[in-house]
């Protein structure tokens, strides 16, 4: 692990004043913020990560950890842990498809660690870009290829793929929230602001190391899921090599509003196969407004890998992840979901 | 041992590296003193101040609390919980598998919760309650009910992974997540056995959990 300066900061404004005046020290370029750290940890200790200065903004737990339903929005404070987040009431009532996500990521260790605002920020785990004996990665090193297009490349994406980048988002939880249409609320040197939860994460265009829309020094602070008539109907189904403790090989996040058996209005996300969080609209839209059964959620499930980039290794995961999609459909339609 | 030297410079080439830093930027004076920080207001501290860094490498003072006792400890940045237990403080029942959080054999118990100590940085756990292995038997030398029910249940063969699976079933049991022995598989995934004494570990989960209830 490269040496680092540590700070601690007790609140937003100290800690964009900290990373403000680290900004203009050129002799110690990179600045991360800490929070759980189950990420940067792990990338630091493997050197792809170096940052010189490291920011803890662990104590912002108790200003931005809050979770709050008021039976319109449910409010996530960032800081909050997945843990507390996945076994809230609230949270598994009205918005199945949040707690799941997150009950069915990682282990309970890391969940008790890691807050909501790294975990939608987590790194790939794309094998060639965790391990910098691989000089070619543009994600970790601008410019110098992409050693898993002629590689390995079975976990890798198959949508929102291009020849500088095919690695896979590996989360769980922004899925829910693309799905669900939340919104991010940030914090940076230019004040305050809000974005889409859709707008966060960049797919891999020219430059892959640039894996948001974050401006240099800004915080998520907070997320906002609005309730719909589809929220309590919602699921996150979850495909894996193994049982338990595993990243997705395809999920699907899933949310409908039935009348009797047809479509009213329904919201799908795709994780494991695409470089970002993935919403699936072209498949929202072979259902709104049909009879939901196995054949139209086949349709659905072709309509949204249409485009897909199949690469030597992970072809499987265009039927895999259809499979994945038509199943958590079905299993979506036929729940019990109480109106009351 | 470079940080040893940096450490024990007199204060006058310390003062002098310092303001050379702090001419190139003003975020010196932030990084100087990361124990200085903890209050809500930055402090700016005088270029006299005896806790000047500049170089990174050198170990910082910091205080952890662990099994009740505080420790007062002089660490790089760098060191993670795991080793300042048990290379520093010398409580080596906190075991090291994988160093990456992807094994569970460093579990401690945390402000009462389950964590991961190889990826939790010393100098951001002061100001918590680590409680680890040693720390679980009374003073009679009484086990926890985990412990002796791992023992009454064989829950392990080589013994390696044991410490984090104990500590990390006491908080399965605190979470409310060990009610059905599905339940104790899922929620103590993150805890691996190489020698597969899951079985067993089930069984001693569950006993311990009537016994904790009780």
């Amino acid at each position: 692990m490269q040496p680092f300066h540590y700070s601690r900061a007790s609140s937003i404004p100290q800690a964009l004043e900290i990373q403000a005046m680290a900004g203009q020290d050129r002799s110690r370029p990179g600045t991360a913020y800490l929070a759980g750290g189950t990420t940067l940890i792990d990338l630091m200790k493997l050197e792809v990560m170096r940052p010189q200065n490291v920011i803890d903004l662990r104590a912002l737990s108790a200003t931005h950890g809050a979770i709050g339903w008021d039976g319109t929005n449910l409010h996530l404070g960032a800081f909050a842990s997945m843990a507390a987040v996945a076994n809230h009431g609230d949270v598994i009532e009205h918005f199945p498809v949040i707690a799941q996500s997150l009950s069915l990521a990682a282990s309970a260790q890391l969940r008790n660690m890691a807050t909501l605002g790294g975990n939608v920020l987590q790194k790939t785990r794309c094998a060639y870009f965790r391990d910098p004996s691989w000089q070619a990665c543009n994600r970790r090193t601008p410019g110098s290829g992409c050693a898993a297009i002629e590689g390995l490349n079975r976990q890798h994406a198959v949508l929102g793929t291009n020849d500088h980048c095919i690695a896979s988002y590996p989360g769980d939880f922004a899925q829910a929230l693309i799905a669900l249409d939340a919104t991010v609320t940030l914090s940076g040197p230019e004040g305050e602001r809000r974005m889409p939860f859709a707008a966060l994460h960049r797919q891999p265009q020219d430059r892959p190391d640039i894996e948001t829309n974050l401006a240099p020094g800004e915080i998520i602070t907070a997320f906002t899921v609005p309730a719909g008539p589809w929220t309590r109907r919602s699921l996150y189904l979850k495909v894996r090599d193994r049982q338990s403790y595993e990243f997705a090989v395809a999920s699907a996040a899933v949310a409908l509003e039935m009348n009797g058996r047809v479509v009213n209005e329904v919201r799908i996300a795709l994780g494991g196969v695409a470089t970002v969080p993935w919403r699936a609209r072209d498949a929202e839209s072979v259902l709104r407004g049909h009879t939901l059964d196995e054949a139209r959620a086949n349709r659905a499930a072709q309509a949204a890998f249409n485009g897909a980039v199949p690469r030597s290794h992970n072809a499987f995961k265009i039927a895999l992840g259809q499979s994945t999609l038509v199943r958590a459909l079905l299993d979506a339609a036929s729940l019990e979901v109480s109106h009351g | 041992m470079n940080e040893e030297q940096d450490n024990n410079q007199p204060v006058s080439r310390q003062r002098r590296r310092f303001l050379v830093g702090s001419a190139q930027g003003g975020a010196a004076a932030l990084f100087l003193s990361p124990l200085g920080n903890l209050g809500a207001a930055a402090p700016r501290k005088p270029a006299s101040s005896e806790d000047i860094v500049s170089d990174a490498r050198t170990p910082l003072p910091m205080t952890l609390e662990v099994n009740g006792k505080p420790h007062s400890l002089r660490l790089d940045t760098r060191m993670t919980l795991l080793d300042a237990l048990r290379d520093e403080i010398g409580l080596t029942g906190t075991k090291k598998g994988c160093d990456h959080g992807q094994c569970g054999a460093c579990t401690v118990l945390v402000d009462g919760r389950r964590e991961l100590s190889c990826l939790t940085l010393a100098v951001a756990a002061q100001g918590r309650e680590i409680q680890t292995i040693e720390g679980l038997a009374n003073a009679d030398g009484a086990l926890h009910p985990m412990q002796q029910a791992f023992i009454e249940h064989d829950a392990f063969q080589c013994g390696y992974c044991t410490p984090g699976q104990i500590l990390s079933a006491i908080g399965c049991v605190r979470e409310g997540h060990a009610d059905t022995p599905e339940s104790i598989r899922e929620f103590m995934s993150g805890n691996l056995c190489r020698c597969a004494a899951y079985p067993n570990i089930v069984a001693a989960v569950t006993q311990a959990r009537q016994a904790m209830e009780e």
